[in-house]
């Protein structure tokens, strides 16, 4: 096969774009690709201080690469999330990352900070895994970026993820998260803006870069992921896609181009500061607080209740989280 | 030829001299869901794969959300 660009012999192939292309030319169109995004959505301009989410995997490190590539403000941050060797040889490849390029990696331990770490969340909290994992990371994210004075976060969703999301949410009517499913969504109320360049790469040209780039990721699969719904909708996506190549990327370029329009205002509600955090939510106490709560066997609410009248007070026990054990794991 | 598999990691082996497609529809893996690597080099399913090459096949899916 050769290469689509310069007619050289070509290692990687892009079905749904009928082309391939060489080991030269590849990163140059996926650094294009990365550019459209940026700029069709508006994600940042050059000096914006980018903090970039990262996991140590191929997506979020080739990504990295790709914004430093570029000429971009690019921090990296790596959350700890205690999952044994897993975590710690994937804390290792973003420190050795960050190493090679001169560049930083800041390091935020969940267990440390915020006194649990995910196999803990998952045995004594009422969430998935996998929930609770994405909870974690959104929160302390935007936390650190919000305390570290960052314009952006970005974070290394590909076009498999955003399209196994949106079938999901598809397949639920969630309306309200089909229409947050942007790549740029804009900063508000504490909320920094996030955003998604590598939403139109495949995972197989994530991979490719990396690989390419010479980037040392980590290639083994968390092991807590096993059974995740998100791998079963990637499964049934790429079983259509095998036969019809370009699905995945019709499903959520059509999307973004005729179907987000249609869900506009479909998640406005208003955001207050978390009654414990600070950190902005649509409830009295945010998810995340909620979710600890649970997990840590606390309870959750105001501090002092001195000098207030009975309604208040029941106002505030009714928003009280209990520990999971007294709801039998139950959400609450 | 050997192939080495990731995920979980283990080795097989399979005869060579013949498209790479084919071996990885003996393997029943979906092309679009590989890198494949030879000799530290990516290779497209249509190159050739020798008897005493050695190949990694390395899946690109990951679970997470991000």
């Amino acid at each position: 096969m050769k290469c689509k660009r310069c007619k050289g012999s070509a290692v990687i192939e892009v079905r749904r774009h009928n082309a391939a292309f060489c080991k030269a030319c590849f990163p140059e169109v996926f650094t294009e690709q990365v550019r459209r995004a940026i700029r069709r959505f508006d994600m940042f301009e050059p000096g914006d201080r980018i903090l970039v989410a990262v996991s140590g995997g191929k997506d979020s490190l080739a990504l990295w690469d790709v914004l430093l590539a570029t000429g971009y403000d690019a921090t990296g941050l790596y959350l700890g999330l205690g999952i044994g060797g897993y975590s710690d040889r994937s804390h290792d490849a973003a420190a050795a990352f960050a190493q090679a390029r001169g560049t930083e990696l800041r390091v935020v331990d969940l267990a440390d900070e915020y006194g649990y770490d995910i196999p803990m969340a998952g045995r004594k909290g009422s969430r998935s895994t996998c929930a609770v994992c994405g909870l974690s990371k959104r929160y302390a994210f935007n936390r650190a970026a919000a305390d570290g004075g960052f314009d952006v976060i970005a974070t290394g969703h590909n076009l498999d993820d955003e399209a196994a999301t949106l079938l999901g949410n598809t397949l639920r009517w969630n309306t309200d998260y089909i229409a947050r499913q942007s790549p740029a969504l804009p900063a508000r109320d504490g909320m920094v803006k996030k955003v998604k360049p590598l939403h139109r790469l495949s995972e197989l040209e994530t991979a490719a870069y990396a690989f390419i780039r010479g980037i040392d990721y980590v290639v083994e699969e968390c092991p807590l992921v096993a059974g995740n719904t998100q791998l079963r909708y990637k499964n049934a996506m790429n079983t259509i896609e095998a036969t019809s190549p370009g699905t995945k990327a019709q499903f959520l370029f059509g999307y973004l181009d005729r179907g987000m329009p249609l869900f506009a205002g479909h998640d406005e509600v208003a955001l207050v500061p978390c009654g414990s955090c600070g950190q902005p939510t649509t409830g009295r106490f945010c998810a995340f607080c909620r979710a600890r709560a649970q997990i840590l066997g606390e309870r959750l609410g105001p501090a002092d209740r001195a000098g207030t009248d009975d309604r208040d007070v029941a106002r505030w026990l009714s928003d009280e989280v209990l520990p999971a054990e007294i709801y039998g794991g139950a959400e609450v | 030829m050997k192939v080495k598999l990731r995920n979980p990691d283990r080795e097989v082996e399979l005869h060579g001299g013949r498209p790479i497609r084919e071996v990885l529809a003996e393997l029943d893996v979906d092309p679009d869901t590989v890198l494949v690597i030879r000799g530290g080099e990516l290779v497209t399913r249509h190159e050739n794969v020798g008897q005493d090459d050695e190949l990694e096949i390395r899946p690109v899916i990951s679970g997470g959300a991000g």
